[in-house]
């Protein structure tokens, strides 16, 4: 009995952990999310919790001047609406700076000049003057806006700030950059476990060797091979394919190592079964090792894919940062600088940034633990 | 279906150790030989080592009288049935049995025939979509044994396939390998094994091996009542025999032996003169130890210092003064002796086992 309280108490920590988790990744996430769809002007003063209840903004209403000026009983009278049509209403108002809430809707006051200002709450203004007015006047309200949602931010991005042709070079950067190195290392995972050949632990040692090189090293020994290279095809250093192997070569010691960790894992007897069956190795490794290693294959999709989409470095490096071809981490850092005050605009950039790494982690987390934990403990 | 032929076989590794040691033997078409041995005595490499898997070092393998010693395991017509069932997890059991036909390119009608004749010989037609977790045990090993079926090998190899099965299990999927091999009475089997139950019922010859070389061929009533050695002798029987040091007292045509410096026996085995005071074994299996009354004549006696009670029989370990290890005798049904008695035991002399300073048989020589 001691042991199943035991059990549950860890059970309850797990519980807790979880939900905290939990928690901290989904608050910030649904934050940038109800962020971005809201309207600019209440984006600006409040934040993204108070969403859903109405929000008080101060603004400042000029009148039209007195072309718009009408004579009733010998007074000069301005009319219009403070909201301009817009919803919401007017829970205070003033006409001076210095006091932008003295009085309540629907009350009469009048200024110095003997202007008389009457306010309703739905926004209707009547300015009456014994003298025609030589401009517009000033009326300070407080109204309270109902939430408004909207698609706009969206719209203004990926159009007009160019975010749409990044989130293309992006996918194209990425999608190659992923399914290469995965090809590349599933093939020497089977060999590397599973064939016998001089030199096989010696090629090991060198792939595990080579997962502790800091990338940064070989940045400028690769572009300088790039523009060699492509020299010679007559073609530019930095463009896709240049971009795609450098992934490719950053990624594959990793993903050698998880999935010769995971092939070699594999039940030996399978492997001479299929062997004694009369399969060649490329028949084994694509009949009966594929198929089985896909969670591996899948974990490590993850990893590449959002290492990949995230990286800023290599795609500077490699791609450049000219309007046509900077992914969407640049596009965000360009943002950022241009468009710094412009929350409307970073909220919308970033949440279309994390949409597809939402949908490749949504899509195939159940691999993630299970092919992790098979790739490394075994 | 044919007939394979190891001649001088060895195996060694790359670290110099020798684990065959020049193996000959000659299996005849349509045999059924098991490889029995103590785990270690290299019965499963060399099933390997027939079936391709491992290298044979030295020496040459025929098969059906064509030399397959450097030729990969799919050529060699064999086809091999693994302890741990090697099933492919992601296919459906008909896919596991189609396999090997799909690499051969055979086409389809055909396969699906060969397929569904290999079900219907072991029942596994209505597990044919199911993919092998959803399999028992022993249905597992049924389609392990199908997928060797279907490609119809010169060779069947099995390598401890019952290992894994519970005891009812194994008894019922030995029987259904009995079966098998009468249905297909052309067919040559080779078979490993550590339980010696197994061996006894299953095979024609059983090759008893150990440490690398193999210390006797035979048909399993041969390996009971003449093993050539002492070896052979403990391995084959349970309990296994009883062998104790002996001098040998006079030879010729019958041989007398002392056992502990005490008790005489006489045995209708001959031995040669020059053995004459040399030191030998003696064996005779518990079961043909019988106790007899105070005043006939006994062949040991000793004190019983512990009793195993099976229902069926009834194991006696008796300590007789002078010989290191408890003898065994296994009575048959409910006896009432208990820890401490005396007891008197004798066996007919025909039953005894004679074995030189070397550990050879006498029968032998």
């Amino acid at each position: 009995m001691v042991t199943s309280k035991k059990g549950s108490a860890l059970t309850m920590v797990v519980h807790a952990t979880v939900l905290f988790l939990v928690i901290m990744w989904t608050i910030p996430t649904a934050g940038l999310f109800i962020s971005s769809i809201r309207d600019k002007d209440q984006l600006s003063v409040s934040g993204w919790w108070t969403a859903l209840s109405s929000s008080e903004q101060k603004i400042v209403y000029r009148t039209p001047d007195a072309d718009s000026e009408i004579q009733e009983n010998g007074l000069y009278v301005l009319r219009g609406n403070l909201l301009e049509g817009g919803s919401g209403k007017v829970v205070k108002f003033g006409i001076s700076s210095l006091k932008p809430e003295a009085f309540e809707p629907g009350t009469e006051t009048q200024d110095r000049r003997d202007v008389t200002f009457k306010i309703m709450a739905n926004g209707d203004y009547e300015v009456t003057s014994e003298k025609s007015f030589r401009r517009g006047v000033r009326i300070f309200y407080t109204a309270e806006v109902p939430p408004r949602f909207t698609l706009d931010n969206y719209r203004t991005v990926l159009n007009s700030e160019g975010l749409g042709q990044s989130f293309i070079n992006s996918l194209t950067v990425t999608i190659p950059a992923t399914v290469i190195p995965i090809l590349i290392a599933a093939f020497a995972a089977y060999a590397l476990a599973w064939m016998k050949f001089p030199g096989r632990a010696l090629l090991i040692a060198g792939v595990v060797g080579l997962l502790v090189v800091p990338l940064q090293m070989s940045l400028i020994p690769l572009l300088t091979a790039y523009s060699k290279i492509g020299a010679i095809f007559g073609i530019e250093a930095k463009g896709y394919v240049g971009i795609w192997l450098a992934h490719t070569g950053f990624g594959l010691p990793l993903a050698i190592y998880l999935l010769r960790n995971y092939i070699s894992g594999l039940p030996g007897e399978i492997i001479e079964s299929a062997r004694v069956d009369g399969a060649s190795d490329f028949v084994i490794f694509r009949k009966i090792i594929l198929p089985l290693s896909f969670p591996a294959l899948a974990s490590f999709a993850i990893f590449q894919f959002l290492w990949v989409w995230n990286d800023l470095l290599i795609a500077t490096v490699f791609l450049g940062n000219t309007e046509e071809s900077l992914v969407l981490t640049g596009r965000l850092r360009e943002l950022l600088g241009s468009r710094g005050g412009n929350w409307e605009i970073l909220t919308a950039s970033a949440f279309i940034t994390i949409i597809i790494p939402l949908m490749v982690f949504f899509g195939l987390q159940r691999y993630l633990v299970r092919g992790l934990l098979a790739g490394s403990v075994k | 279906m044919a007939n394979v032929k190891l001649t001088n076989v060895k195996k060694v590794y790359s670290n110099n150790v020798e684990v065959m040691r020049d193996i000959n033997l000659d299996i005849q078409q349509g045999e059924f030989i098991v490889f029995v041995g103590p785990s270690g005595c290299g019965k499963s490499t060399l099933l390997r080592m027939i079936s391709g898997l491992e290298e044979i070092s030295d020496g040459t393998l025929e098969i059906d009288n064509q030399d397959v010693t450097h030729v990969p395991p799919s050529l060699r017509g064999v086809a091999m049935v693994f302890q741990s069932y090697a099933l492919y997890p992601h296919m459906t059991v008909y896919d596991n049995m189609a396999f090997s036909l799909q690499i051969a390119k055979m086409n389809k009608q055909e396969i699906d025939a060969q397929v569904r004749r290999a079900a219907e010989m072991l029942q596994l037609t209505p597990y044919l979509d199911r993919l092998p977790k959803a399999l028992s045990g022993g249905q597992r090993q049924r389609v392990a044994i199908g997928r060797a079926i279907v490609r119809r090998p010169k060779v069947f190899l099995f390598d401890e396939p019952l290992s894994n099965l519970d005891a009812a299990l194994r008894v019922a999927t030995r029987m259904e390998i009995a079966n098998l091999k009468e249905s297909m009475p052309d067919s040559t089997m080779i078979y490993v094994t550590h339980d010696q139950i197994e061996a006894m019922t299953l095979a024609d010859r059983i090759v008893l091996l150990s440490a690398g070389n193999i210390e006797q061929v035979g048909s399993p009533l041969e390996l009971y009542s003449n093993p050539e050695n002492v070896f052979v002798a403990k391995f084959i029987g349970s309990p296994a025999m009883n062998v104790m040091p002996c001098v040998i007292e006079s030879t010729g045509e019958r041989t007398a032996v002392k056992v502990a410096d005490k008790f005489t026996i006489q045995s209708p085995i001959a031995s040669p003169t020059e053995d004459n005071g040399k030191s030998g074994f003696l064996g005779v299996r518990p079961e043909d130890l019988v106790m007899v009354q105070d005043g006939d004549a006994a062949l040991l006696e000793g004190e019983v210092s512990f009793v195993e009670s099976l229902g069926e029989a009834t194991l006696l370990y008796v300590h007789v003064p002078g010989v290191t290890d408890a003898v065994i005798s296994k009575q048959q049904g409910t006896v009432n002796i208990h820890k401490g008695d005396k007891v008197r035991l004798t066996a007919l002399p025909e039953k005894l086992h004679l074995f030189n300073q070397d550990q050879q048989s006498y029968r032998c020589l």
